[in-house]
């Protein structure tokens, strides 16, 4: 394997990670969104912790070494327009992605105050209204768009 | 460099497999982490999770991935077999009966949790701890799926 390989690779792995922790999250989401219980929430974002590990690796190993790409293979430079493109895709993604996420981790505090108090069992409205948020379901729909439009980036590669 | 080489209309069946490997790799992490998490607590509940994911993530990915797969090996008109496309469908052929077996294993599981929960009884269950046990080998067989599908050795 070339050097080119591996970078391909690590970037390709970068790629399955972010993806894999948007499904983990967009599973949690979909499966908590009635839930006023803390005790229960609690439960599913037991299942979004290692995603939160994948978030990280995907969203910076994807950039970091798609760009070492750019620059080692000599038919691509970082100023092509797909690779631009896909930048200006991936500053999306993590952006909105990164708000939507905030809502998440506040009703996760919430959750855990409200246990920590003896509450776990007890329905919690303002639990329900933070992980029902339409706005933080929106920024997660505007960053999953712009994953799968860097996906079509990659592939279609435009003006090249 | 084979991307920019590559025909044209290989792009679409090439989109519709990597989305259905991704959403793949995504629903088997939902899945594992959910019924790894049974073993300790909650296994009713973290086994019908761990289920569902597999049940409407997974397994329709894995038929993306897979029908695209074919979809573009069709259009390769490959004269002979380099040493990835086998992999490839050695993994995937392999990894589909592996995930459905896991899917039967975890579904029975699951409900004899639920039943088990809801008459005071608990505790995990052979069958989701084989479930978990088969599906974390189907991940760790996609992973090195994906290095063979991007570094494509021979």
């Amino acid at each position: 394997m070339s050097f080119y390989d591996w970078l391909l690779f690590f970037h390709i792995a970068a790629a399955f990670a972010l993806v894999a922790a948007l499904v983990v999250f967009w599973s949690v989401a979909v499966a908590a969104r009635n839930v006023d219980r803390p005790a229960e929430s609690l439960r599913f974002f037991r299942v979004a912790q290692p995603a939160q590990v994948l978030i990280i690796v995907g969203t910076m190993g994807t950039v970091l070494f798609g760009i070492w790409l750019a620059i080692d293979a000599d038919a691509y430079q970082v100023w092509d327009a797909w690779v631009l493109i896909a930048l200006v895709l991936w500053a999306i993604a993590a952006g909105t992605g990164q708000r939507g996420g905030r809502t998440y981790n506040d009703a996760r505090q919430l959750a855990t105050q409200l246990a920590a108090e003896g509450r776990g069992e007890e329905p919690s409205a303002e639990l329900k209204t933070r992980l029902g948020d339409r706005t933080a379901m929106w920024l997660n729909i505007a960053s999953s768009v712009a994953v799968l439009l860097i996906l079509i980036d990659m592939i279609w590669k435009p003006g090249h | 460099m084979l991307a920019a080489i590559r025909p044209s209309d290989w792009n679409f069946p090439l989109l519709l497999h990597v989305l259905g490997a991704m959403l793949l790799v995504g629903g088997l992490v939902t899945g594992v982490t959910a019924l790894i998490l049974g073993w300790r607590r909650d296994s009713a509940f973290y086994s019908r999770f761990g289920f569902r994911a597999l049940l409407f993530v997974a397994f329709p990915a894995w038929w993306l991935m897979r029908i695209a797969a074919e979809w573009i090996y069709s259009k390769e008109n490959l004269a002979e077999d380099p040493t990835w496309v086998g992999i490839g469908y050695i993994t995937s052929d392999a990894g589909g009966l592996l995930l459905l077996i896991t899917l039967i294993l975890t579904g029975i599981g699951a409900r004899r949790l639920r039943r088990a929960d809801g008459s005071g009884g608990g505790g995990s269950n052979l069958l989701v701890r084989i479930g978990t046990v088969l599906a974390s080998l189907v991940l760790v067989t996609y992973l090195v799926t994906m290095w063979a599908m991007s570094a494509k050795p021979g």
